[in-house]
Order: C-alpha cells, then structure tokens, then sequence
C-alpha cells in the first residue's frame, strides 16, 4: 500500500494550529471532513473515539511521531491526515517526547487487515529518520505531496 | 554463554498485531534482558521497539518466528509465546 495514496490530499496540514493533543486531533478530523473524507454527523463519534484510544494507551510511539487511529463503520475508506506541529505537541508519549508530525488513520470496521497494512505503510516511513527530518523541514502541502510519492518510490526499489 | 532460542507462533486474535498488541508484546519483551527479534519472512525487526513491529503488519493467521537471545532468553520465549497465542487477551 503508497502512502500517497491513502493520504488525503486536503486533510494535509503543514502547519497545525492547535498545540495540544486532543485539538491536534479535533483539527485533523475537521480537515478530513472538510476533504469530505468522513461525514459531518459523524464527527463528534470520531473524535471521541480516538481519543478513547489515546487514552488506553498514547499512540505516540516515540521519536517525535504520533499514530492516532480509529476504525469506524461509516468510514468508507482507508484515509489518512497528515499535521506536522511546528512547536511540538504533548502527547503523552512512550518516550516522552514533544510530538511534531502526527498521522490521523480512519479506517472502515470491517477491514482488520487493510487497517494494519495502512498502519505498517505509515510506520516503514515514520521509523526513518531521513523522512522524519524531511517531514519538518517542508513548508506546504505540495512539499508534503512530493515527499510522499519520493518515498513511495524508494520504497519500490527495496 | 548466551542462550539463543526461537519459536514460530501464529497471531490469532482477528484484529492482528495492531496498536495495543504490539505494545503488550514490546512490554513483555522488555521485562527481559535477552534481545528480542521478530521476522516475518524477510522483514526483521527489533521485539523491544514497538515502531519496528508494527512493520510486520502482521494480520490473524500471520506466521511469525520469535528469537530471543541471552541469559533468560527461554524463558522470555515462553511468556511471548503464551502471549501470542492468548490472542494478547483481546477476545
């Protein structure tokens, strides 16, 4: 599974306005039902359903990143959200660390496995430190784009 | 010297090695000092790092070898197994 392919393109937030966790969460939401990625009505039960996961345990696997996800039967794709914090956000994370990109991951109920694979296609990213780096470092939603199909491509040689 | 032992365990529970599974398993792992490995065919990835395993994108039915290395590296083994095996306590 590409990246570029399941990140929605207008729910690409290259400079998130909210400082903490649960309005990094509620800005990332607004912005994949503005793409009209998730429904209006359904907003409020997405956003109370991811933070009902970070409250289990914080998706902010360390390293500056953060994962938060949902499965929801209204969803009716696989769609992602990028927001890349220019301050760093408190996400309760396992290193304890600021957050500074995080990906929002809507997936439908009914599909465990595309769920993980969209989970391990964000992961094989997020885990180099070159893409973290270059994550940071773009200023705007194309840069963002570019970034994404680049690494797509590098992924398919190897 | 270190002791270096491995299992194939299957991942059964039907959401597969996602989020939460993945972490009781770096959990448990890191209650060890032996290092853990993880492979799924060609993928390896360290057991401690629950990053990396989320790379295995392993879904229910997944084969996995499990390879713990050091001095309580067995019975590191047996708690990952048994972990594996209860469906990591989800259903």
């Amino acid at each position: 599974m590409k990246l570029s392919e399941i990140v929605v393109e207008r729910a690409v937030v290259p400079e998130l306005q909210a400082t903490d966790r649960d309005g990094v969460i509620e800005e990332l939401v607004g912005s994949l039902v503005e793409a009209g990625a998730a429904s209006e009505t359904d907003r409020p039960v997405l956003i109370e359903r991811l933070l009902a996961r970070e409250q289990k345990s914080s998706t902010g696997f360390g390293r500056g990143v953060a994962v938060p996800h949902a499965k929801h039967a209204s969803v009716s794709g696989i769609s992602v959200a990028i927001g890349v914090s220019r301050g760093g956000v408190d996400f309760a994370s396992l290193d304890k660390q600021p957050v500074y990109s995080v990906f929002l991951l809507l997936s439908p109920e009914d599909q465990p496995d595309a769920h993980l694979t969209a989970m391990e296609a964000i992961f094989r990213h997020l885990s180099k430190d070159t893409f973290r780096r270059a994550l940071r470092q773009t200023t705007n939603v194309d840069e963002i784009k570019t970034l994404l199909v680049e690494v797509d491509a590098q992924n398919l040689g190897g | 010297m270190a002791e270096r032992v491995s299992a194939i365990v299957t991942i059964v529970n039907q959401l597969g090695l996602h989020g939460r599974p993945a972490m009781s398993f770096v959990d448990t792992a890191s209650a060890y000092h032996a290092s853990v490995t993880v492979c799924k065919g060609e993928t390896r990835v360290d057991g401690k790092s629950v990053m990396e395993m989320m790379l295995l994108a392993a879904t229910k039915g997944t084969e996995l070898e499990v390879c713990a290395e050091g001095d309580d590296a067995q019975a590191c083994l047996d708690e990952l197994v048994k972990l594996v095996g209860r469906g990591f306590d989800e259903e």
